[in-house]
């Protein structure tokens, strides 16, 4: 027999498609074709296996040699598919028992020496696999961590080629020690203890936290604005395995540039610079389309320092993601979802020099730069933002006090368990965060107490307030009921949710 | 006074050596001989024969000495492959039989140690 096939996968965005690689090996004259829509990297992948064939002392067939990936209709990318093109041919050469071949995912790109290199979306890859069935990986050693946490399936981790086919003809292979599967909690380099005063700005973080409500944070440079953000994962809830899961999978989309662990379960913060473009924020790409930051910050933190700054509709192109929870980028190669539930912090000055505060005393810029600076954030943004609130610079009497400030384990601790409170009465609801119950909802079986309601309608009446805001102003009140242990938001949790709402009147 | 090459290893000696070699497998197996290195401007054809199944062959014979550049029938391109036909089909409208069946092969020739050779031949390849 002169046919071969192994098992592959391609992915298209967070999806994969498990390809079956066949080769036939035919008299003729010496060639090689490669059929199935392969783009240049998987083209090139004919000279990879061949020098990593003939480096390993396998025969490379000098005969007519087809390679066809199918389906035929999906277009394929990528290296990954290196090592199972090199297994398919050395199984058409009867160089290898085809009893592993055809029921093993192999995964990795080929050195020249026959070294197995990473790959990139290992993850979405076993994933792929395991639904259509497929229990039993062959993964580069590299990405072994990461492959593991796809703890239903037999994972092979292998280094290089010599090894792969010792295992393959004779079953044997040395016995890798499983790294145990500790989901890493993460010693949060950053503690809230930190931060010095800013009492306003915690509770703020406290109550987004809670409810995942997004946050703008207004104050002059050093006030500590990028410290609370930097802070703000700690206080977050950790994330279950699945989230783990959905996270790691979209950073190994992502590529080989994130620093966060497989393995962990903090939430992830992205903090993309003013100058990113909206490519870079949402994804894209004309070849492979590749998750932007909001999708990195999935089941996270998005942080945008000096929001003002960003470029124009940079911000607004956020504005889909933050209503839908995911983002759709439509390429001529096709279009794809990425996941994007993410919470927005924005940090602004309050004016172009930054010294707009307080008495404003040194603030160097006219009445109309100051006004005009921050309704850079357009309306419809600063819509979808809950809370807003003014990070003052910091007075002598907090910079005095020689006791450290609250820990982040504490505020995660309370995090916790007030949305613990939330999950328990949305059992039935199809949303979990009190930012998200529905307008409806809220008007029906989520309102606060009678006399909490009559202070909101008042502020309505005197126009303090639109309708929408009244909304916000509700579900951010039930977070800061689930913090106090009110059963129902008081006229006290309505307020303070108001208080937190105001800030600079945008 | 330089020394006179030996005849067998001169290329074009190779190459012939080659095709005689090839000339010899396909009368042992049946074939007959029409034509050897048949030759017009755009190129040659080294031998057409004829099998006993009547189909008429053309046969490109490439002869190496080592493996050290490659397989030898790798050095025939789609270029060579394209000539090799108009070249069959200009053999066949020179002998007044063109709509016969015909075939091109190709055929391989590994020079081993002194009086060893391997033989690689592909029948119908293009």
């Amino acid at each position: 027999m002169t046919l071969g096939m192994s098992l592959g996968v391609a992915l298209v965005g967070l999806e994969g498609h498990l390809v079956t690689i066949d080769v036939d090996i035919a008299d003729g004259l010496p060639g090689y074709t490669l059929l199935g829509l392969p783009d240049t990297a998987l083209t090139e992948s004919r000279d990879r296996v061949r020098s990593a064939l003939v480096n390993c002392l396998q025969n490379w067939p000098n005969r007519k040699v087809t390679v066809s990936l199918s389906p035929a209709w999906l277009p394929k990318s990528g290296p990954n598919f290196d090592l199972p093109i090199a297994i398919a041919l050395l199984a058409a050469q009867q160089s290898i028992p085809s009893e592993h071949t055809v029921d093993t995912l192999f995964l990795g790109e080929l050195a020249l020496d026959g070294r197995i290199r990473a790959v990139r979306g290992v993850l979405p890859s076993l994933i792929a696999a395991y639904k259509a069935g497929i229990t039993t990986a062959v993964v580069p050693q590299a990405n072994y961590l990461e492959a593991q946490l796809m703890s239903e399936m037999t994972i092979i981790p292998m280094t290089n080629l010599n090894e792969l086919l010792h295992w393959l003809k004779t079953g044997q292979r040395d016995e890798v020690q499983g790294l145990d599967v500790v989901i890493d909690i993460g010693d949060e380099l950053f503690d809230f203890s930190d931060l010095a005063g800013q009492q306003r700005a915690r509770t703020a973080a406290e109550v987004s936290a809670v409810g995942g409500h997004h946050l703008l944070l207004i104050g002059p440079p050093g006030a500590g604005k990028t410290m609370i953000a930097q802070r703000f994962p700690g206080i977050l809830p950790p994330l279950s395995r699945n989230e783990s899961l959905e996270v790691t999978a979209i950073h190994s989309i992502a590529g080989g540039f994130s620093v966060r662990s497989p393995l962990s379960s903090s939430a992830p913060f992205i903090a993309p610079h003013h100058t990113a473009t909206r490519v870079a924020m949402v994804g894209g790409g004309s070849h492979h389309i590749r998750p932007g930051a909001c999708s990195l910050a999935h089941r996270g933190v998005l942080f945008i320092d000096e929001a003002p700054e960003c470029g124009v509709g940079v911000l607004d192109s956020l504005r889909q993601p933050l209503e839908s929870g995911s983002i759709t980028i439509a390429r001529s190669v096709g279009s794809i979802a990425y996941p994007a539930q993410f919470l927005l912090i924005l940090a602004a000055n309050p004016c172009p020099c930054g010294k707009f505060s307080g008495r404003g005393r040194n603030c160097t810029c006219s009445s109309q730069q100051v006004r005009r600076y921050l309704s850079k954030l357009s309306g419809p943004l600063m819509d979808r933002i809950d809370l807003r609130v003014e990070v003052e610079a910091l007075s002598r009497v907090e910079m005095m006090q020689p006791e450290l400030g609250e820990g982040s384990s504490t505020i995660r601790a309370r995090v916790i368990a007030a949305r613990a409170v939330a999950s328990a009465r949305f059992r039935f609801d199809p949303w979990s965060l009190n930012s998200e119950i529905p307008s409806r909802a809220l008007r029906t079986s989520y309102q606060p107490e009678r006399a909490a309601m009559n202070f909101l309608h008042n502020e309505l009446d005197q126009e303090h307030i639109s309708a929408r805001g009244l909304h916000k102003v509700m579900r951010t009140a039930w977070s800061v009921a689930d913090l106090a242990g009110h059963l129902i938001p008081s006229v006290e949790d309505t307020k303070i949710a108001y208080s937190l709402r105001e800030g600079i009147g945008l | 006074m330089a020394t006179k090459h030996d005849p067998e290893k001169t290329n074009t000696s190779i190459g012939l050596f080659g095709e005689r070699v090839i000339a010899q497998f396909l009368r042992s197996n049946g074939a007959k001989i029409l034509d050897r290195n048949w030759r017009i401007k755009d190129g040659e054809i080294d031998i057409v024969a004829r099998h006993d199944s009547g189909t008429i062959a053309f046969v490109e014979v490439k002869t190496r000495s080592s493996l050290a550049f490659g397989h030898p029938l790798e050095s025939i391109s789609s270029e060579k492959s394209q000539r090799l036909q108009r070249l069959a089909l200009g053999w066949l409208a020179a002998h007044h039989c063109l709509g016969v069946d015909y075939q091109i092969d190709c055929a391989a020739v590994l020079l081993g140690k002194p009086g060893e050779h391997t033989i690689e031949y592909r029948a119908n390849v293009l």
